[in-house]
């Protein structure tokens, strides 16, 4: 019903006029900004699925040459890749299952205009987003706590976004007040509000904020690469990161004058080979999950 | 029960009892700020010891001003620091634009479908680390076998490879267009949702009165998201001490580090890979500190221009 009144009201513009020329040339410019979002993948892909003499001699594009499984063989016979793909998800569950149980703890509290000390502890969250002790002694600070070189080192030290607590203190805040006023009248305590009512209400925001730590964590390598020697944890953005830089040397040793050929070979259809196993599983469940990204976005938008 | 009423709320010492269990909940989060956010800055004041890791920050002896002499006369720290600010104007100034310009196009987009899909692939960067992005930069870029120089080869548009990535000026232009591209997207979700929020009673009117759409877009969009651009200019100025640590590490390389190097690669160099731990902590408070004037400055010009300040 609603939905026919507002198309009503909505200014319809001319029927058939939608193709006119400006609109086709913004069409193609969008279009084309787009598919230079796409591109770079297919190009990767077609590089790891190619052979080396294809690949060095610069005939592949977006389409596998002489198609060779070698990298990918390579990747999986090798069982620290799927070592690190099982730690790299382990890390990922458990940091943002933490994640979310602070921020829940911060922000239903900072909701309470009753709560004595509020505006404290609010500043004790937001100071730490402009003021930070910097790299190096937070960097110390783990190591005193004797987290470095830990899986530990990997999930503590980031556990508590403001940024994303202040999206659920906003959220939270703009509930409907009245069901938590019956609860309370029927004798419910903060803690059955929270479990009964706010968190069944705001799963939407807890959906989005989930990602938003999932995402960031899996994508995360400055914490590895300070805080992690042990080969056994290294999360797969830190793997990635060696076997590029690995190939980068090579490369420029390649160009001051060595035998390119040789050096080139080790790893040219590897490294994009492993670009694309740690892109898969984002590019699996992006389309999904793309939506609630968005709306996270204009909700921290509106501060609290 | 009895405890919930009001009456008994408001009395001076229920306030604890009533609340206890908020206080609860806040243990852990406050806890967290305290250990890992609020220890560290104690921390800083090792950038006036002569730092000694077996004595400690409480058992080094104090340089006062030392860490700070010594690095601001180092020229490593100077080529560092003029790329951190030299790399962000640049990001600002081919960046900042073209997320306003694409989210009028997304919204003057007719065609719903070709728009989501769009939008959907436009985001797609944001989702990636910039350990993948580099990765796929660094092969695209590469001198030979990469796509952009292969295919300028083969079609004859350049007798040699473009050193995207191996000359100084050319990897500072590479950096700041992957850059650009990888927050175009993203960068246009607020814009859009602030196109939204303009009222469509205003378009009428400007149609009425024979705006043609480059007009509307002018008169109408862009005073609309006037408020949006603007807080976000300043964010960005408040921000051009700060460079992130993944994009210059991972694209950056030994034979442009004069142009690459910035404060967080410098830092780490410094800090975790010499163990120089007091030089590295005063260059990080620097930049703290630093970055903290502009960013309260950056608010006061907001607020003074009659704009939502961000705080």
């Amino acid at each position: 019903m609603s939905k026919q009144v507002d198309q009503a009201l909505v200014y319809q513009e001319p029927k058939g006029k939608k193709w006119t020329g400006p609109q086709i040339v913004l069409t193609v410019i969008v279009l084309i900004l787009s598919l230079s979002c796409l591109l770079p993948f297919i190009n990767v892909a077609a590089v790891s699925l190619s052979s080396k003499s294809a690949i060095l001699r610069g005939d592949v594009s977006f389409w596998p040459v002489e198609l060779d499984f070698t990298a990918y063989k390579a990747i999986f016979a090798d069982p620290s890749m799927p070592h690190s793909l099982f730690f790299t998800i382990s890390i990922t569950v458990a940091y943002t299952a933490f994640s979310m149980i602070l921020t829940v703890l911060m922000a239903y509290p900072l909701t309470k205009k009753r709560l004595r000390g509020r505006n404290f502890f609010s500043f004790l969250a937001l100071f730490t987003m402009y003021f930070s002790g910097g790299t190096i002694p937070i960097y110390l600070n783990i190591k005193e706590l004797g987290l470095l070189d830990t899986p530990w080192s990997l999930i503590l030290p980031g556990m508590l976004s403001t940024y994303n607590m202040i999206i659920l203190k906003s959220f939270f805040s703009a509930l409907p007040k009245e069901l938590e006023e019956a609860a309370i009248i029927d004798g419910a305590n903060d803690f059955q509000v929270l479990l009964r009512i706010y968190l069944p209400l705001s799963m939407a925001s807890l959906a989005t904020l989930t990602l938003f730590y999932a995402v960031g964590k899996w994508n995360s390598f400055q914490d590895a690469l300070y805080y992690i020697n042990n080969k056994a944890y290294q999360p797969l953005q830190l793997k990635l990161y060696n076997i590029i830089k690995g190939s980068q040397a090579v490369d420029i040793a390649a160009m001051e004058g060595g035998s390119s050929a040789v050096a080139t070979s080790v790893s040219e259809s590897i490294e994009p080979a492993t670009i694309i196993f740690a892109t898969l599983p984002i590019l699996v469940v992006y389309p999904f999950v793309q939506r609630y990204f968005v709306k996270g976005v204009t909700i921290g938008a509106i501060k609290g | 029960m009895t405890t919930h009423l009001p009456s008994i709320n408001r009395s001076h010492r229920g306030w604890f009892r009533r609340d206890w269990r908020l206080y609860a909940m806040l243990v852990l989060p406050v806890a967290f700020y305290l250990i890992f956010c609020y220890k560290p800055m104690i921390g800083v004041i090792i950038a006036f010891q002569n730092y000694n890791r077996f004595k400690g920050m409480w058992g080094s002896e104090w340089v006062e001003f030392e860490n700070f002499r010594f690095i601001m006369g180092m020229s490593d720290f100077k080529f560092a620091l003029r790329n951190t600010l030299w790399l962000n104007f640049l990001g600002l100034v081919a960046g900042f634009p073209v997320p306003i310009v694409l989210a009028i196009m997304l919204n003057e987009m007719k065609s719903v479908g070709l728009k989501k899909l769009s939008q959907t692939l436009l985001y797609l960067p944001h989702f990636l680390s910039w350990i993948i992005i580099g990765g796929m930069v660094l092969q695209i870029f590469s001198p030979k076998t990469g796509l952009i120089n292969a295919t300028l080869l083969k079609w004859g548009l350049i007798d040699k490879s473009i050193p995207f990535l191996t000359k100084g000026p050319q990897w500072q232009a590479t950096y700041t267009v992957v850059g650009v591209w990888q927050g175009m997207g993203w960068g246009t979700i607020l814009y859009l949702s602030a196109i939204t929020g303009i009222n469509p009673e205003l378009f009428e009117a400007a149609k009425i009165d024979g705006a043609n759409k480059m007009q509307q877009i002018w008169h109408v969009t862009l005073p609309g998201i006037r408020p949006t651009i603007v807080v976000l200019l300043i964010l960005s100025v408040g921000q051009m001490m700060n460079i992130s640590f993944d994009r210059p590490q991972i694209l950056g390389n030994p034979q442009v580090l004069k142009y690459c190097d910035v404060l967080s690669t410098f830092v780490y160099r410094t800090g975790i890979q010499n163990h120089r731990f007091d030089r590295a902590t005063a260059i990080g408070l620097f930049q703290s500190v630093v970055g903290l004037i502009l960013i309260t400055g950056a608010n006061f010009v907001s607020k003074r221009l009659g704009e939502d300040g961000i705080w």
